[in-house]
C-alpha cells in the first residue's frame, strides 16, 4: 500500500498529469472539457489523468449537471512539501562534498 | 525531527581534519563553492549573502542567507530562506582525537508555513518550480 508521499510523487511524475495539475491550480475550478481543449490529449485520457490525480488526492471534484468540474488541492501537496523540508539527505551529500574539499585542500 | 512546533533537521558527520581547516572550508567562499553552493559569503556577523543553485522553471535557485553566529573554529549560523521557508542553519565544530566532529542542524521549519502559501500564484508557481527540480534530481 503506497503512502500519501509515494502517490503524490507517482501522480506529477507524468508530464501530462503535472500539467494538468498545474493548469487547476493557476486557473481553478474547471470542467474535463476545458481542460481537454488545452491537454493535447484526448478526452479518455484527461479523465484517466484526472482519475490518477484523485487517487492521489491532488485534485477534487463535484458535479454540476453533467459537467464534472474538477480544482487543486494545495493541502494535498504537504507529503512533497515535508519531503522537500526535509534537507537531512541534502546535507548528508553536501558533508561528503565537504569532506572532498578538505582532501583537497591538503594537496 | 519530531518536535511538534519547529522540525530540524540534523547532519553529523567526523572529518580527519583540524576545526581550524573544516573552518576555512566552511568560511571561505571559494571553499563553500566547491561543496556547497556558487556564492557572496562573507565571514561577517549580521552580513546578507546569497545562495545560488542553477535556475530551474518558476524558480531562480537563489537562497536568501545572513550571518547570524560567528564563534571562530567553533560556530557558524545563518538564515536561510527559500520558497516561502525560512530555516537557521548551524554548524557545531568540536576538536576530536581524530579531527573534527561537525553537527550541523537546520531548524525553523514551521508544519504552519509549509501550506502557508502567501500570494497564491507566487506560491504555486515557485513550488511547482522546485518540484521540477526535485522530480528530475531524483530520477
Amino acid at each position: 500500500m503506497p503512502n500519501a508521499a509515494d502517490r503524490v510523487f507517482k501522480a506529477l511524475a507524468d508530464p501530462t498529469r503535472r500539467a494538468l495539475f498545474e493548469r487547476l491550480a493557476r486557473d481553478g475550478d474547471l470542467t474535463v472539457h476545458a481542460l481537454t481543449a488545452s491537454a493535447g490529449v484526448s478526452q479518455p485520457m484527461v479523465s484517466k489523468h484526472l482519475s490518477a490525480l484523485k487517487r492521489a488526492r491532488l485534485v477534487r471534484h463535484r458535479r454540476n449537471g453533467r459537467e464534472t468540474h474538477y480544482s487543486a488541492r494545495q493541502e494535498a501537496l504537504a507529503p512533497l512539501v515535508d519531503w522537500i523540508g526535509d534537507y537531512g539527505a541534502f546535507w548528508q551529500n553536501k558533508l561528503d562534498l565537504l569532506g572532498d574539499v578538505l582532501e583537497r585542500m591538503d594537496k | 525531527m519530531t518536535n511538534p512546533d519547529t522540525r530540524s533537521v540534523i547532519v553529523e558527520k567526523d572529518f580527519p581534519h583540524p576545526p581550524e581547516k573544516v573552518w576555512r572550508a566552511l568560511t571561505e567562499s571559494s571553499l563553500i563553492e566547491q561543496w556547497l553552493m556558487k556564492n557572496d559569503f562573507q565571514l561577517v556577523a549580521g552580513r546578507a549573502f546569497q545562495l545560488r543553485m542553477d535556475p530551474v522553471p518558476n524558480w531562480n535557485g537563489v537562497i536568501d542567507c545572513q550571518v547570524v553566529t560567528v564563534d571562530p573554529g567553533k560556530t557558524l549560523a545563518y538564515t536561510w530562506g527559500t520558497l516561502g521557508l525560512e530555516s537557521v542553519v548551524t554548524f557545531t565544530l568540536t576538536r576530536t582525537d581524530a579531527g573534527t566532529h561537525v553537527h550541523m542542524e537546520q531548524t525553523g521549519f514551521r508544519p504552519d508555513q509549509e501550506a502557508a502559501y502567501k500570494g497564491a500564484n507566487y506560491g504555486w508557481q515557485a513550488f511547482l518550480g522546485k518540484l521540477e527540480h526535485v522530480l528530475t534530481s531524483v530520477e
